[in-house]
Protein backbone atom coordinates (compact mmCIF):
# COMPACT_ATOMS: atom_id res chain seq x y z
CA UNK A 1 0.00 0.00 0.00
CA UNK A 2 2.97 2.57 1.01
CA UNK A 3 4.12 1.62 -2.73
CA UNK A 4 1.25 1.98 -4.19
CA UNK A 5 0.54 5.63 -2.55
CA UNK A 6 4.17 7.03 -3.57
CA UNK A 7 3.06 5.48 -7.24
CA UNK A 8 -0.45 7.60 -7.33
CA UNK A 9 1.26 11.16 -5.67
CA UNK A 10 3.75 10.85 -8.70
CA UNK A 11 1.47 10.20 -11.18
CA UNK A 12 -0.76 12.57 -10.03
CA UNK A 13 1.85 15.89 -9.95
CA UNK A 14 3.09 14.26 -13.28
CA UNK A 15 -0.72 15.62 -14.10
CA UNK A 16 -0.23 18.59 -12.70
CA UNK A 17 -1.68 17.99 -9.73
CA UNK A 18 0.78 20.44 -7.70
CA UNK A 19 0.67 18.56 -4.65
CA UNK A 20 3.29 18.64 -1.84
CA UNK A 21 4.78 15.84 0.23
CA UNK A 22 5.80 16.80 3.96
CA UNK A 23 7.20 13.57 6.01
CA UNK A 24 7.88 13.19 10.01
CA UNK A 25 11.32 11.95 9.03
CA UNK A 26 10.17 8.74 8.38
CA UNK A 27 9.52 7.31 4.56
CA UNK A 28 12.91 5.35 4.04
CA UNK A 29 12.95 3.31 1.06
CA UNK A 30 8.68 3.99 0.61
CA UNK A 31 9.30 8.21 -0.34
CA UNK A 32 12.38 7.89 -2.28
CA UNK A 33 10.66 8.22 -5.94
CA UNK A 34 8.57 10.99 -5.07
CA UNK A 35 11.38 13.24 -3.71
CA UNK A 36 13.56 12.37 -6.87
CA UNK A 37 11.01 13.20 -8.90
CA UNK A 38 9.98 16.24 -7.25
CA UNK A 39 12.41 17.52 -5.06
CA UNK A 40 10.69 21.02 -4.58
CA UNK A 41 7.23 19.56 -4.12
CA UNK A 42 9.02 17.50 -0.81
CA UNK A 43 9.91 18.94 2.42
CA UNK A 44 11.35 16.67 5.59
CA UNK A 45 9.68 19.02 8.48
CA UNK A 46 11.80 16.90 11.20
CA UNK A 47 10.59 14.96 14.43
CA UNK A 48 7.61 17.57 14.75
CA UNK A 49 4.08 16.76 13.71
CA UNK A 50 2.31 19.54 15.67
CA UNK A 51 4.66 21.86 13.43
CA UNK A 52 3.73 19.39 9.98
CA UNK A 53 0.08 19.87 10.16
CA UNK A 54 0.69 23.19 10.93
CA UNK A 55 2.74 23.88 8.00
CA UNK A 56 0.27 21.89 5.85
CA UNK A 57 -2.70 24.04 6.76
CA UNK A 58 -1.09 27.20 5.86
CA UNK A 59 0.26 25.42 2.44
CA UNK A 60 -3.13 24.55 1.71
CA UNK A 61 -4.60 27.52 2.70
CA UNK A 62 -2.25 29.05 0.14
CA UNK A 63 -4.09 26.64 -2.74
CA UNK A 64 -2.00 23.17 -2.52
CA UNK A 65 -2.97 20.01 -1.85
CA UNK A 66 -0.30 18.51 1.21
CA UNK A 67 -0.03 15.34 2.18
CA UNK A 68 1.42 14.87 5.69
CA UNK A 69 3.38 11.08 5.76
CA UNK A 70 4.36 9.53 8.93
CA UNK A 71 3.69 6.21 11.06
CA UNK A 72 1.41 5.01 13.44
CA UNK A 73 -0.14 7.66 15.90
CA UNK A 74 2.38 10.11 15.78
CA UNK A 75 0.75 12.40 12.44
CA UNK A 76 -2.71 11.93 14.39
CA UNK A 77 -3.18 11.82 18.45
CA UNK A 78 0.25 13.91 18.52
CA UNK A 79 -0.66 17.02 17.12
CA UNK A 80 -4.77 16.00 17.63
CA UNK A 81 -5.34 19.65 18.13
CA UNK A 82 -3.63 20.67 14.66
CA UNK A 83 -5.81 18.38 12.78
CA UNK A 84 -9.43 19.43 14.79
CA UNK A 85 -8.51 23.34 15.09
CA UNK A 86 -5.95 23.81 11.41
CA UNK A 87 -6.74 21.64 8.71
CA UNK A 88 -10.83 20.38 9.88
CA UNK A 89 -11.92 23.17 11.00
CA UNK A 90 -10.98 25.32 7.87
CA UNK A 91 -11.86 22.34 5.68
CA UNK A 92 -8.31 22.20 3.88
CA UNK A 93 -7.07 20.21 1.24
CA UNK A 94 -4.56 18.10 3.83
CA UNK A 95 -4.03 14.31 3.44
CA UNK A 96 -3.25 12.79 6.49
CA UNK A 97 -1.43 9.53 5.64
CA UNK A 98 -0.52 7.04 8.66
CA UNK A 99 1.26 3.63 7.76
CA UNK A 100 1.04 0.81 9.65
CA UNK A 101 -2.28 0.97 10.84
CA UNK A 102 -3.90 -1.41 13.47
CA UNK A 103 -0.57 -3.75 14.49
CA UNK A 104 1.38 -3.70 11.66
CA UNK A 105 4.20 -2.14 14.03
CA UNK A 106 3.03 -5.03 16.62
CA UNK A 107 6.24 -5.50 18.08
CA UNK A 108 7.68 -2.51 18.26
CA UNK A 109 5.25 -1.75 20.94
CA UNK A 110 1.92 0.13 22.06
CA UNK A 111 3.52 3.21 20.91
CA UNK A 112 3.26 1.67 17.46
CA UNK A 113 0.31 0.53 17.70
CA UNK A 114 -2.31 2.64 15.59
CA UNK A 115 -5.29 1.17 17.26
CA UNK A 116 -7.68 4.13 18.56
CA UNK A 117 -7.26 6.10 15.27
CA UNK A 118 -10.77 6.14 14.11
CA UNK A 119 -11.85 7.53 17.35
CA UNK A 120 -10.15 10.48 16.48
CA UNK A 121 -10.68 11.42 13.32
CA UNK A 122 -14.29 10.31 12.99
CA UNK A 123 -14.58 12.83 15.52
CA UNK A 124 -13.80 15.79 12.58
CA UNK A 125 -17.08 16.80 10.14
CA UNK A 126 -15.11 17.60 7.36
CA UNK A 127 -12.38 14.70 7.62
CA UNK A 128 -12.74 11.71 5.51
CA UNK A 129 -11.44 8.18 5.96
CA UNK A 130 -9.88 6.07 3.68
CA UNK A 131 -9.09 2.76 4.70
CA UNK A 132 -8.23 0.85 1.82
CA UNK A 133 -7.88 -2.99 2.16
CA UNK A 134 -4.87 -3.39 -1.22
CA UNK A 135 -3.46 -1.46 -3.42
CA UNK A 136 -6.42 -1.21 -5.88
CA UNK A 137 -8.17 0.42 -3.05
CA UNK A 138 -5.23 2.70 -2.41
CA UNK A 139 -5.35 3.52 -6.24
CA UNK A 140 -9.38 4.50 -5.80
CA UNK A 141 -8.93 6.87 -2.55
CA UNK A 142 -6.26 8.90 -3.84
CA UNK A 143 -7.94 9.08 -6.77
CA UNK A 144 -10.73 10.32 -4.74
CA UNK A 145 -8.54 12.41 -2.54
CA UNK A 146 -7.28 14.71 -5.62
CA UNK A 147 -10.48 15.89 -6.42
CA UNK A 148 -11.38 16.51 -2.97
CA UNK A 149 -11.24 20.03 -1.52
CA UNK A 150 -11.59 19.18 2.06
CA UNK A 151 -9.63 17.26 4.27
CA UNK A 152 -8.86 13.24 4.63
CA UNK A 153 -7.41 10.41 6.72
CA UNK A 154 -5.66 8.13 4.76
CA UNK A 155 -4.82 4.79 6.29
CA UNK A 156 -2.15 2.17 4.82
CA UNK A 157 -1.10 -0.64 6.24
CA UNK A 158 2.49 -1.58 5.61
CA UNK A 159 3.53 -3.51 2.67
CA UNK A 160 2.90 -7.41 0.82
CA UNK A 161 -1.18 -7.31 1.49
CA UNK A 162 -2.77 -9.83 -0.91
CA UNK A 163 -5.08 -8.01 -4.36
CA UNK A 164 -8.85 -9.09 -3.06
CA UNK A 165 -10.77 -6.12 -3.95
CA UNK A 166 -12.28 -6.30 -7.56
CA UNK A 167 -13.96 -3.07 -7.99
CA UNK A 168 -12.57 -0.65 -10.09
CA UNK A 169 -15.46 2.05 -9.99
CA UNK A 170 -14.84 5.20 -8.28
CA UNK A 171 -15.45 5.14 -4.47
CA UNK A 172 -18.45 6.48 -3.05
CA UNK A 173 -18.01 7.20 0.85
CA UNK A 174 -19.96 5.41 3.12
CA UNK A 175 -20.83 2.94 0.32
CA UNK A 176 -20.20 -0.88 1.02
CA UNK A 177 -18.14 -2.57 -2.21
CA UNK A 178 -18.70 -6.26 -2.50
CA UNK A 179 -15.58 -8.01 -2.80
CA UNK A 180 -16.94 -11.86 -2.50
CA UNK A 181 -20.11 -13.63 -2.68
CA UNK A 182 -23.84 -12.13 -3.56
CA UNK A 183 -26.32 -9.87 -2.42
CA UNK A 184 -28.86 -13.28 -1.91
CA UNK A 185 -26.59 -14.44 0.73
CA UNK A 186 -28.11 -13.85 4.34
CA UNK A 187 -24.74 -13.52 6.31
CA UNK A 188 -22.36 -10.60 5.34
CA UNK A 189 -19.36 -9.26 6.34
CA UNK A 190 -18.13 -5.84 6.02
CA UNK A 191 -14.74 -4.45 7.12
CA UNK A 192 -12.96 -1.45 6.82
CA UNK A 193 -8.78 -1.43 5.60
CA UNK A 194 -6.60 -4.17 5.64
CA UNK A 195 -9.08 -5.99 8.52
CA UNK A 196 -10.86 -6.79 4.87
CA UNK A 197 -7.86 -9.25 3.83
CA UNK A 198 -8.43 -11.22 7.40
CA UNK A 199 -12.49 -11.77 6.43
CA UNK A 200 -11.39 -12.72 3.00
CA UNK A 201 -10.39 -16.52 3.41
CA UNK A 202 -13.38 -17.59 5.62
CA UNK A 203 -15.94 -15.27 3.49
CA UNK A 204 -14.57 -17.78 0.45
CA UNK A 205 -14.80 -20.70 2.35
CA UNK A 206 -18.63 -19.88 3.24
CA UNK A 207 -20.33 -19.95 0.13
CA UNK A 208 -23.50 -18.48 1.76
CA UNK A 209 -21.89 -15.37 2.98
CA UNK A 210 -20.96 -12.11 1.33
CA UNK A 211 -17.99 -9.90 1.83
CA UNK A 212 -17.87 -5.48 1.61
CA UNK A 213 -15.29 -3.34 1.89
CA UNK A 214 -15.84 0.09 3.53
CA UNK A 215 -12.91 2.39 2.03
CA UNK A 216 -14.39 5.43 2.99
CA UNK A 217 -16.35 6.93 5.18
CA UNK A 218 -17.01 10.08 7.46
CA UNK A 219 -19.36 11.77 10.02
CA UNK A 220 -21.47 12.87 6.89
CA UNK A 221 -21.31 10.00 4.93
CA UNK A 222 -23.27 7.12 7.04
CA UNK A 223 -26.72 7.65 4.98
CA UNK A 224 -26.11 4.62 2.83
CA UNK A 225 -26.03 1.94 6.14
CA UNK A 226 -28.99 1.19 6.36
CA UNK A 227 -30.39 -0.28 3.38
CA UNK A 228 -26.75 -2.35 3.33
CA UNK A 229 -27.80 -3.80 7.00
CA UNK A 230 -31.50 -4.15 6.02
CA UNK A 231 -30.76 -6.82 2.85
CA UNK A 232 -29.22 -9.29 5.20
CA UNK A 233 -30.29 -11.59 8.77
CA UNK A 234 -26.76 -10.75 10.00
CA UNK A 235 -23.98 -7.97 9.56
CA UNK A 236 -20.17 -8.78 11.44
CA UNK A 237 -18.36 -5.65 11.25
CA UNK A 238 -14.51 -6.45 11.03
CA UNK A 239 -11.82 -3.43 11.65
CA UNK A 240 -8.04 -3.70 13.27
CA UNK A 241 -8.88 -1.57 15.69
CA UNK A 242 -10.07 -1.12 19.01
CA UNK A 243 -13.97 -2.39 19.16
CA UNK A 244 -15.14 1.09 21.11
CA UNK A 245 -15.75 3.79 19.19
CA UNK A 246 -14.51 2.57 15.69
CA UNK A 247 -16.01 1.72 12.13
CA UNK A 248 -18.42 -0.55 13.95
CA UNK A 249 -19.38 2.11 16.42
CA UNK A 250 -19.83 4.48 13.28
CA UNK A 251 -22.48 1.87 11.98
CA UNK A 252 -24.08 1.14 15.17
CA UNK A 253 -24.65 5.10 15.45
CA UNK A 254 -25.84 4.96 12.01
CA UNK A 255 -28.44 2.77 12.64
CA UNK A 256 -29.80 3.94 16.08
CA UNK A 257 -33.57 4.10 16.42
CA UNK A 258 -33.83 1.21 13.89
CA UNK A 259 -34.67 -2.49 14.82
CA UNK A 260 -31.90 -3.03 12.33
CA UNK A 261 -29.04 -3.12 15.51
CA UNK A 262 -29.75 -6.65 16.41
CA UNK A 263 -28.77 -7.46 13.29
CA UNK A 264 -24.97 -6.16 14.05
CA UNK A 265 -21.99 -8.08 15.54
CA UNK A 266 -18.94 -5.89 16.07
CA UNK A 267 -15.62 -7.86 15.46
CA UNK A 268 -12.79 -5.32 16.54
CA UNK A 269 -10.22 -5.40 19.20
CA UNK A 270 -11.10 -5.59 22.67
CA UNK A 271 -9.42 -3.45 25.55
CA UNK A 272 -7.81 -6.86 26.57
CA UNK A 273 -5.29 -7.05 23.94
CA UNK A 274 -4.55 -3.08 24.65
CA UNK A 275 -0.57 -3.14 25.63
CA UNK A 276 0.06 -6.44 24.65
CA UNK A 277 3.61 -6.72 22.66
CA UNK A 278 4.26 -9.18 19.79
CA UNK A 279 3.85 -9.92 15.93
CA UNK A 280 0.63 -8.67 13.83
CA UNK A 281 -0.36 -11.97 13.79
CA UNK A 282 0.09 -13.04 17.20
CA UNK A 283 -1.67 -9.90 18.14
CA UNK A 284 -4.56 -10.39 15.72
CA UNK A 285 -4.69 -13.97 16.86
CA UNK A 286 -4.83 -12.83 20.44
CA UNK A 287 -7.71 -10.57 19.05
CA UNK A 288 -9.83 -13.12 17.70
CA UNK A 289 -9.62 -11.55 14.53
CA UNK A 290 -7.98 -15.06 12.76
CA UNK A 291 -11.03 -16.96 14.30
CA UNK A 292 -13.99 -15.15 12.29
CA UNK A 293 -16.06 -18.04 11.46
CA UNK A 294 -15.96 -19.54 15.27
CA UNK A 295 -16.66 -16.43 17.20
CA UNK A 296 -18.44 -13.96 14.65
CA UNK B 1 2.79 59.03 9.57
CA UNK B 2 3.85 58.08 13.14
CA UNK B 3 1.06 60.77 14.41
CA UNK B 4 -1.74 59.08 12.00
CA UNK B 5 -0.71 55.37 13.43
CA UNK B 6 -0.72 56.92 16.46
CA UNK B 7 -4.33 58.44 16.35
CA UNK B 8 -5.33 54.80 14.84
CA UNK B 9 -3.91 52.69 17.73
CA UNK B 10 -6.34 55.09 19.85
CA UNK B 11 -9.06 54.90 17.34
CA UNK B 12 -8.62 50.10 18.13
CA UNK B 13 -8.38 50.31 21.29
CA UNK B 14 -11.76 52.91 21.90
CA UNK B 15 -13.39 50.65 19.41
CA UNK B 16 -12.40 47.11 21.08
CA UNK B 17 -12.77 48.46 24.78
CA UNK B 18 -16.99 49.46 23.66
CA UNK B 19 -16.91 45.82 22.16
CA UNK B 20 -15.72 44.20 24.93
CA UNK B 21 -17.93 46.61 27.25
CA UNK B 22 -21.10 45.82 25.37
CA UNK B 23 -20.45 42.08 25.10
CA UNK B 24 -18.54 41.51 28.62
CA UNK B 25 -15.95 39.56 27.20
CA UNK B 26 -12.22 39.21 28.52
CA UNK B 27 -8.66 40.13 27.47
CA UNK B 28 -9.09 43.92 27.30
CA UNK B 29 -5.21 43.84 28.44
CA UNK B 30 -3.70 42.09 26.04
CA UNK B 31 -5.64 43.90 23.28
CA UNK B 32 -4.49 47.07 24.87
CA UNK B 33 -0.97 45.92 24.86
CA UNK B 34 -0.58 45.00 21.28
CA UNK B 35 -2.61 47.78 20.20
CA UNK B 36 0.10 50.03 18.40
CA UNK B 37 1.73 46.83 16.57
CA UNK B 38 -2.05 46.42 14.98
CA UNK B 39 -2.02 49.66 14.17
CA UNK B 40 1.46 49.65 12.13
CA UNK B 41 0.76 46.59 10.40
CA UNK B 42 -3.01 47.52 9.68
CA UNK B 43 -2.41 50.76 8.90
CA UNK B 44 0.75 50.68 6.68
CA UNK B 45 2.98 47.66 6.91
CA UNK B 46 -0.03 45.47 5.14
CA UNK B 47 -0.27 46.28 1.49
CA UNK B 48 -3.88 46.24 0.73
CA UNK B 49 -6.27 46.93 -2.38
CA UNK B 50 -9.62 48.90 -2.22
CA UNK B 51 -11.07 45.73 -0.84
CA UNK B 52 -8.98 43.34 0.83
CA UNK B 53 -5.25 42.75 2.69
CA UNK B 54 -2.88 41.23 0.12
CA UNK B 55 -0.43 39.65 2.41
CA UNK B 56 -1.34 37.58 5.46
CA UNK B 57 -1.42 38.63 8.72
CA UNK B 58 -2.09 35.79 11.53
CA UNK B 59 -3.20 36.74 15.14
CA UNK B 60 -2.01 33.87 17.08
CA UNK B 61 -3.23 35.75 20.46
CA UNK B 62 -6.51 34.96 19.12
CA UNK B 63 -8.07 36.16 22.10
CA UNK B 64 -7.37 39.24 21.54
CA UNK B 65 -9.45 39.47 18.19
CA UNK B 66 -11.32 42.42 19.15
CA UNK B 67 -8.23 44.67 18.26
CA UNK B 68 -8.52 43.18 15.12
CA UNK B 69 -11.65 43.44 14.08
CA UNK B 70 -11.48 47.06 15.19
CA UNK B 71 -8.28 47.71 13.19
CA UNK B 72 -10.31 46.06 9.83
CA UNK B 73 -13.28 48.43 11.16
CA UNK B 74 -11.06 51.46 11.02
CA UNK B 75 -9.54 50.74 7.75
CA UNK B 76 -12.84 50.78 6.27
CA UNK B 77 -12.69 46.91 5.45
CA UNK B 78 -15.75 46.15 7.95
CA UNK B 79 -18.85 48.20 8.73
CA UNK B 80 -19.61 49.09 12.20
CA UNK B 81 -22.59 47.09 12.20
CA UNK B 82 -20.43 43.81 12.54
CA UNK B 83 -18.94 44.74 15.41
CA UNK B 84 -22.08 45.18 17.54
CA UNK B 85 -22.55 41.31 17.28
CA UNK B 86 -19.30 41.03 18.66
CA UNK B 87 -19.31 37.68 21.02
CA UNK B 88 -23.20 37.49 20.43
CA UNK B 89 -25.45 34.45 19.70
CA UNK B 90 -24.44 33.31 16.26
CA UNK B 91 -22.28 36.11 15.33
CA UNK B 92 -19.33 35.08 13.03
CA UNK B 93 -17.47 37.55 15.26
CA UNK B 94 -16.44 34.92 17.84
CA UNK B 95 -14.61 36.24 21.26
CA UNK B 96 -11.51 34.23 19.99
CA UNK B 97 -10.19 35.09 15.96
CA UNK B 98 -12.28 33.51 13.33
CA UNK B 99 -12.16 32.82 9.95
CA UNK B 100 -15.68 33.32 9.59
CA UNK B 101 -14.74 36.91 9.28
CA UNK B 102 -13.78 38.62 5.96
CA UNK B 103 -10.52 39.70 6.03
CA UNK B 104 -9.49 37.42 8.89
CA UNK B 105 -7.17 34.50 7.05
CA UNK B 106 -7.25 32.00 9.92
CA UNK B 107 -8.90 30.82 13.16
CA UNK B 108 -6.95 30.61 16.34
CA UNK B 109 -7.93 30.67 20.39
CA UNK B 110 -5.69 27.20 21.42
CA UNK B 111 -2.35 29.35 21.65
CA UNK B 112 0.84 27.79 19.62
CA UNK B 113 -0.55 27.29 15.97
CA UNK B 114 -0.31 30.66 14.54
CA UNK B 115 3.24 30.05 13.80
CA UNK B 116 3.22 26.88 12.52
CA UNK B 117 0.52 28.00 9.53
CA UNK B 118 2.56 31.69 9.13
CA UNK B 119 5.34 28.91 7.84
CA UNK B 120 3.36 27.00 5.87
CA UNK B 121 1.65 30.12 4.12
CA UNK B 122 5.66 31.40 3.69
CA UNK B 123 6.99 28.19 2.21
CA UNK B 124 4.17 28.37 -0.54
CA UNK B 125 4.87 32.40 -1.23
CA UNK B 126 8.65 33.29 -0.83
CA UNK B 127 8.72 32.56 -4.77
CA UNK B 128 5.86 34.68 -5.57
CA UNK B 129 7.53 38.30 -7.35
CA UNK B 130 4.94 40.23 -5.27
CA UNK B 131 2.94 40.11 -1.84
CA UNK B 132 4.81 37.27 -0.67
CA UNK B 133 5.31 38.34 3.31
CA UNK B 134 3.94 36.30 6.17
CA UNK B 135 3.35 38.35 9.24
CA UNK B 136 2.36 36.40 12.38
CA UNK B 137 1.69 38.35 16.00
CA UNK B 138 2.27 36.01 19.68
CA UNK B 139 2.04 36.37 23.07
CA UNK B 140 5.07 36.13 25.43
CA UNK B 141 3.27 33.36 27.45
CA UNK B 142 2.30 31.68 24.41
CA UNK B 143 5.82 31.15 24.04
CA UNK B 144 5.14 28.46 26.85
CA UNK B 145 3.46 26.32 24.00
CA UNK B 146 5.86 23.58 22.49
CA UNK B 147 4.53 23.97 18.60
CA UNK B 148 6.21 27.29 18.54
CA UNK B 149 9.40 26.07 18.52
CA UNK B 150 9.04 23.51 16.45
CA UNK B 151 8.30 25.99 13.59
CA UNK B 152 11.11 28.74 14.95
CA UNK B 153 13.49 25.59 14.51
CA UNK B 154 12.53 24.60 11.27
CA UNK B 155 11.99 28.25 9.89
CA UNK B 156 15.57 29.43 10.96
CA UNK B 157 16.78 26.19 9.03
CA UNK B 158 15.10 26.64 5.86
CA UNK B 159 15.70 30.75 5.87
CA UNK B 160 12.53 32.03 5.57
CA UNK B 161 12.88 35.16 5.14
CA UNK B 162 9.57 36.25 3.70
CA UNK B 163 8.06 35.32 7.12
CA UNK B 164 7.83 38.23 10.26
CA UNK B 165 6.81 37.25 13.66
CA UNK B 166 6.07 39.51 16.49
CA UNK B 167 5.98 39.19 19.88
CA UNK B 168 3.95 41.61 21.96
CA UNK B 169 5.74 41.01 24.51
CA UNK B 170 3.78 42.42 28.20
CA UNK B 171 5.19 40.16 30.58
CA UNK B 172 2.43 39.23 31.84
CA UNK B 173 0.46 35.62 31.26
CA UNK B 174 -2.94 34.19 32.56
CA UNK B 175 -2.24 33.71 36.25
CA UNK B 176 0.82 35.97 37.14
CA UNK B 177 4.27 37.02 35.40
CA UNK B 178 6.20 35.06 32.69
CA UNK B 179 9.31 35.03 35.03
CA UNK B 180 7.52 33.50 37.88
CA UNK B 181 5.34 31.00 35.73
CA UNK B 182 8.17 29.80 32.98
CA UNK B 183 10.99 32.36 32.48
CA UNK B 184 11.92 32.25 28.73
CA UNK B 185 14.18 35.43 28.94
CA UNK B 186 16.70 36.30 27.00
CA UNK B 187 14.42 35.80 24.45
CA UNK B 188 16.92 37.48 22.09
CA UNK B 189 19.95 35.14 22.15
CA UNK B 190 17.26 32.09 21.68
CA UNK B 191 15.90 33.21 18.27
CA UNK B 192 19.28 33.96 17.04
CA UNK B 193 20.54 30.43 17.96
CA UNK B 194 17.65 29.44 15.77
CA UNK B 195 19.28 31.51 12.86
CA UNK B 196 16.20 33.99 13.31
CA UNK B 197 17.03 37.93 12.76
CA UNK B 198 16.01 39.40 15.85
CA UNK B 199 15.23 43.22 16.36
CA UNK B 200 14.04 44.26 20.45
CA UNK B 201 12.05 47.40 20.90
CA UNK B 202 9.83 49.62 22.25
CA UNK B 203 6.00 47.73 21.24
CA UNK B 204 4.08 51.46 21.69
CA UNK B 205 6.63 53.40 20.23
CA UNK B 206 5.31 53.48 16.17
CA UNK B 207 8.63 54.81 15.00
CA UNK B 208 10.51 52.41 16.53
CA UNK B 209 7.65 49.30 15.64
CA UNK B 210 7.95 51.02 11.85
CA UNK B 211 11.45 50.89 11.93
CA UNK B 212 11.61 46.97 13.09
CA UNK B 213 9.10 46.22 10.57
CA UNK B 214 11.62 47.48 7.64
CA UNK B 215 14.78 46.34 8.61
CA UNK B 216 16.32 43.62 6.20
CA UNK B 217 15.96 39.92 7.68
CA UNK B 218 19.55 39.20 6.33
CA UNK B 219 17.85 35.77 4.67
CA UNK B 220 16.52 34.93 7.84
CA UNK B 221 13.01 34.87 9.27
CA UNK B 222 12.60 37.94 11.28
CA UNK B 223 11.38 38.28 15.13
CA UNK B 224 10.36 41.75 16.36
CA UNK B 225 10.19 41.14 20.18
CA UNK B 226 7.82 44.34 20.92
CA UNK B 227 8.32 45.12 25.05
CA UNK B 228 5.21 46.10 25.88
CA UNK B 229 3.03 47.13 29.29
CA UNK B 230 -0.57 45.17 29.30
CA UNK B 231 -3.67 47.52 29.47
CA UNK B 232 -2.11 50.29 28.09
CA UNK B 233 -1.85 53.53 28.41
CA UNK B 234 -5.00 53.31 30.99
CA UNK B 235 -3.88 53.98 34.01
CA UNK B 236 -6.09 51.84 35.73
CA UNK B 237 -5.47 48.49 33.60
CA UNK B 238 -1.67 49.18 33.46
CA UNK B 239 0.70 45.78 34.93
CA UNK B 240 -2.73 44.01 36.09
CA UNK B 241 -3.27 40.42 35.26
CA UNK B 242 -6.98 40.97 36.54
CA UNK B 243 -7.94 42.46 32.86
CA UNK B 244 -6.97 39.43 31.04
CA UNK B 245 -10.04 38.54 32.29
CA UNK B 246 -12.36 41.36 33.43
CA UNK B 247 -14.80 43.63 31.30
CA UNK B 248 -14.27 47.33 32.26
CA UNK B 249 -18.03 48.78 33.73
CA UNK B 250 -19.57 51.40 31.74
CA UNK B 251 -18.02 54.19 34.52
CA UNK B 252 -14.53 52.75 33.38
CA UNK B 253 -15.15 52.84 29.95
CA UNK B 254 -15.82 56.33 30.27
CA UNK B 255 -12.28 56.82 31.85
CA UNK B 256 -10.71 54.58 28.88
CA UNK B 257 -11.87 56.57 26.39
CA UNK B 258 -11.55 60.12 28.33
CA UNK B 259 -7.75 58.63 28.83
CA UNK B 260 -7.46 57.63 25.12
CA UNK B 261 -8.64 61.01 23.68
CA UNK B 262 -6.03 62.56 25.92
CA UNK B 263 -3.30 60.60 23.81
CA UNK B 264 -4.55 62.09 20.11
CA UNK B 265 -2.36 64.33 18.65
Amino acid sequence: MRNEFIACLIEHNLNNADAYLLVGDLGYSVIEPFVDAFPDHYLNIGVAEQNMAGIASGMAAEGHRVYCYSIGNFNTFRCAEQLRNDIDYHNLPVCTVSVGGGFAYGNMGYSHHAIQDYILMRSLPNTIIFSPVDARETRLCMDFIREYSGPAYLRLHKANERKISLDSKPIIPGKPRLVYGNHQAKTAYISTGFAGQLAYDFVCANPNTAHFTMPAWSMNSSQYISDFVSGFDKVTVIEDHLVHGGFGSWILEALSGTNLISRIRLKGIPDSAVGVVGSESYLLNLAGLTDLGLKA
Amino acid sequence: MTHILKDLSAAIRQKSAEMIVSAQSSHIGGVFSCADILSCLYGHVLPRSSDRILEPFILSKGHCCAGVYAALNQIGLIPDYDLHTYAQDGSPYMAHISHKVKHVEFSTGSLGHGLPHSVGRAIVRRHRPANNNVYCLLSDGELNEGSNWESIMFAGHIRLSNLTAIIDCNRLQSLTTTKETLDLEPLVPKFESFNWKCIRCDGHNIADLLNAFEEDPEHRPKVIIADTIKGYPISFMMNSVEWHYKPPSLTQLDQIISELQATLS
